[in-house]
């Protein structure tokens, strides 16, 4: 199963285009990430023709996934020759010229923008972000909104850990709470959040840990929880209880690093 | 004396020319206050697009119709294949609007005016940027405000291509004291002052060879009148 939302990151440099495209697949295996990189001469730069293959060709798969998809249940002639609803891809650039050119491919093929938007958001953490959400299934504007709200990570986390201590102690009511020891050696790294933070969205429940949104794979990375440490799961909302049990058993077993 | 699309062929291919000369200069531009490709990636996509038009010149037939708007057109989709930098999302937006708006065989001056006008907004619109910010937009605005002044005052294409091109060409030197506050020169804030803006000066190297190429008739350079 294919998600119906994939992404093309462009970048000024090749290596930088499959490294976050890799960082970024790697926690979201479903999605169709394509990293478009380097300028016409191969050097650093820009490629229009670049740019405009690739959007061509993950369009193609996602349109090809969607008939696979549709096929068993109601033959291939039910299914959208462009994908399924609510499909599409996410771009996003590094810097000027990946930005400008993708908008110069967008303003050069009409057709592009209905199933093609350009984030604005910080490369890595905005591929990342995006690619968690677009793994369970969001549709385009969901994801579009993931990567863009990255930018504000860094002040959310800022917030989050000056209010923590004032929080730990008020906290009460219908919530619920534990805490667990990272076990694994690389402790919270990339695949590990992105997995607390795919089971977390699963969950009806507002689950923290130390104070950040734990449904948000770059707050929690930005934790640099290490082995060894003890967090704080705090939940309130509908199974407010089982969540924390959930997460805590998710942390203590080590992601099958241990 | 309308222009037409063999007018905007000559303006291209004296572009071409003119960047190949000011390639160094260019270059140097943007070394000092930028990541120092201007120079060579605007020579390497004004190659393309001669090279482009050599093979449009070869197929075309002797009685085929071009409009301006064809030349133009060719010209922005080759910029932007080509080029590598953010200078080609922004001449080849520039080139693309001005090729809506001259679908003709001929222009006239008010004509000229709205092709001027179609570039700024275009540069304007993908760069984000207004005037003062020490980008091409200042170059392009000067022009754009020069030629509008011509044109309402009787002004020929000629006269209208004059005044923009001497317009843009001082702007470009009026960067030289901006700080600037878009693109790559942005992020070195008040070090960028003192240096001239490598798009600006490029805007003005495209605008003097359209005025140069209605002045002209067909140059050398243009393989219909060498063969």
């Amino acid at each position: 199963m294919t998600a119906r939302v994939a992404l093309v990151l462009v970048s000024h440099s090749a290596d930088l285009a499959r490294g976050a495209a890799e960082l970024a697949g790697q926690m979201a295996p479903d999605v169709l990430v394509r990293g478009v990189g380097g300028g016409p001469d191969g050097g650093l730069g820009t490629s229009l023709d670049a740019i405009q293959k690739n959007l061509s060709e993950v369009l193609a798969a996602l349109a090809d996934a969607a008939l696979a998809d549709a096929a068993p249940a109601r033959g291939a002639l039910g299914s959208s020759a462009s994908g399924t609803p609510g499909g599409g891809v996410v771009v996003l650039g590094d810097l000027g010229s990946s930005v400008l050119t993708v908008e110069a491919a967008l303003e050069l093929d009409e057709s592009l923008a209905e199933r093609v938007v350009l984030a604005r958001a910080p490369f890595v953490e905005g591929a990342v972000a995006a690619a968690v959400t677009a793994h369970g299934g969001a549709d385009l504007d969901t994801v579009l909104e993931s990567a863009n709200a990255s930018v504000r990570m860094f002040a959310a986390i800022e917030a989050a850990q000056s209010a923590e201590a004032s929080e730990a102690a008020s906290a009460g009511g219908a919530g619920s709470s534990g805490t667990v020891t990272v076990r694994n050696p690389l402790g919270l790294h990339a695949r590990p959040a992105a997995l607390v933070s795919r089971k977390v969205a699963e969950l009806g429940a507002t689950v923290t840990i130390d104070g950040v949104d734990a449904s948000s794979v770059l707050q929690l990375m930005a934790l640099g929880a290490t082995q060894g440490r003890e967090l704080l799961v705090e939940a309130t909302g509908d199974g407010a209880a089982e969540a924390v049990a959930s997460v805590v058993a998710m942390i203590d077993a080590g992601f099958g690093e241990v | 004396m309308a222009l037409d699309a063999d007018w905007a062929e000559r303006w291209v291919r004296r572009t071409a020319d003119a960047v190949a000369d000011a390639k160094d200069e260019l270059t140097e531009l943007d070394r000092q206050i930028g990541d120092g490709d201007h120079g060579e990636n605007l020579h390497r996509g004004f190659q393309a697009v001669v090279a482009r038009l050599d093979d449009a010149a070869a197929e075309r037939g002797t009685g085929d119709e071009r409009t301006v708007g064809d030349v133009l057109k060719l010209v922005a989709t080759t910029l932007m294949s080509t080029v590598g930098g953010a200078s080609g999302p922004l001449y080849g937006t520039a080139y693309l609007r001005a090729a809506k708006v001259s679908g003709r065989v001929q222009i006239d001056s008010p004509a000229v005016v709205a092709v001027l006008e179609a570039a700024l907004e275009g540069v304007a619109s993908r760069g984000k940027a207004t005037v003062g910010e020490k980008t091409m937009v200042d170059a392009w605005q000067a022009a754009v405000d020069a030629a509008e002044a011509a044109s309402g005052d009787g002004g020929s294409e000629v006269d209208v291509l004059q005044a923009a091109a001497e317009a843009a060409d001082k702007a470009a030197t009026g960067t030289i004291p901006m700080i600037a506050t878009k693109g790559r020169a942005s992020y070195l804030g008040e070090r960028s002052a003192g240096h001239e803006d490598p798009g600006a000066r490029s805007t003005a190297l495209v605008l003097g060879a359209a005025m140069a190429a209605a002045l002209s008739g067909p140059t050398p350079a243009d393989p219909r009148s060498a063969a």
